[in-house]
């Protein structure tokens, strides 16, 4: 009995822990822009703290601007849906593991510090691709499919 | 016109044909499912960086794989094809993309402070750039900080971590204590993983003990 509450603890603990670090703030919010995570969906507004699985929505007068903990910057435009698939940093070593799904619309990025640690380590997913980011700036954008 | 006709209709025959429209629905997607998903063109474009040196970005599908390393390079991705290149001028990129990069955060400042020796004191000409990072949090909206302490080339790995990490903590105090709250302070001890000047083993170089600001 013990030991059965004392697991349930555990993962809660552990659970919390995991969920307890943001990975990024918002700087910029402009129109219809909402996060989706597993609390519920709020509206984003500037200085708001974002977390990994947190899936970023426009409407078509939103737009959003992220800044991430290693200086990695995220912005998205209109009409569109991005998802912190995965995102990890160790501000010591600079080591870290940054996956992010455009699922449609646009998005710009300013690659951070873990790209110039390990390059590669930023990687944007499209439905159809995988951009491995080795520093720079750069621009996605995904059309939604015609269907017929 | 559809809506007039289910007016003329009585409830159940609307609701059967609801049900029968989410069977066709739910059908039509079983059928689809182990398909491939129906995708649409996707575009990516390399910006000119500001520091002058571009990494690129790598763009793999499948097999296929194209690195776009130049300002302006792009590459289109067809719903059924390879990354393909594709020739964009400076106005088409900003006609797409410029509500997009108009919601770009404002680039990390970063600034570099240095401590006296021995001493949890700034020197003067960091007292000075104290300030500078101060107006700059005032110019930003939602300001959050990283601060990172660095050390020198001398001794241990574990110190060298202790040491730098003490450093930011010092300096996360500076700042509380000019009025920054400190859940806006992340820090952090980078030991001697990244040298301002390259030295050998055990050389102190002053230059090295510093604390790093950025402020975003």
């Amino acid at each position: 009995m013990w030991r059965k509450w004392t697991l349930a603890f555990c993962a809660c603990t552990f659970a919390m822990s995991a969920m307890a670090d943001e990975v990024g703030h918002v700087k910029v919010a402009k129109g219809a822009a909402t996060v989706q995570r597993s609390t519920g969906k709020i509206a984003l507004v500037p200085g708001m703290k974002i977390f990994t699985a947190d899936v970023i929505t426009t409407g078509a007068d939103g737009a959003v601007g992220i800044t991430f903990v290693d200086n990695s910057l995220i912005s998205t435009g209109p009409n569109s849906v991005f998802v912190v698939d995965q995102y990890t940093f160790d501000s010591t070593t600079h080591v870290g593991q940054f996956d992010g799904t455009l699922k449609k619309g646009t998005l710009a990025a300013i690659s951070g510090k873990m790209v110039k640690q390990v390059p590669e380590s930023m990687r944007i997913h499209t439905p159809s691709s995988i951009m491995g980011v080795r520093g720079t700036e750069f621009l996605v954008k995904v059309d939604e499919a015609s269907r017929p | 016109m559809k809506r007039r006709v289910l007016k003329m209709r009585s409830v159940s025959a609307v609701q059967n044909s609801l049900g029968g429209l989410l069977v066709a629905v739910l059908l039509g997607a079983c059928a689809q499912a182990p398909s491939r998903p129906a995708l649409g063109d996707e575009l990516v474009v390399v910006l000119p960086g500001t520091g002058g040196k571009v990494g690129g970005v790598v763009v793999r599908r499948n097999d296929a794989e194209r690195l776009l390393d130049a300002p302006f390079a792009a590459s289109r991705i067809a719903a059924e094809g390879k990354p393909e290149p594709v020739i964009l001028t400076p106005e088409q990129v900003h006609d797409i993309f410029s509500a997009t990069v108009a919601a770009l955060p404002g680039r990390p400042a970063t600034f570099m402070l240095y401590f006296l020796e021995g001493k949890d004191e700034l020197t003067a000409a960091s007292n000075t750039e104290l300030a500078n990072v101060l107006a700059e949090i005032k110019r930003r909206p939602e300001p959050d900080l990283l601060v990172t302490g660095h050390a020198d080339n001398v001794g241990s790995d574990a110190f060298n971590d202790k040491l730098s990490l003490a450093r930011a903590e010092r300096m996360r105090e500076l700042l509380t204590g000019r009025g920054i709250a400190a859940e806006r302070i992340q820090v952090a001890g980078r030991g001697r993983r990244e040298l301002l000047v390259s030295t050998g083993r055990g050389v102190a170089e002053e230059r090295n003990r510093r604390v790093e600001i950025s402020v975003r």
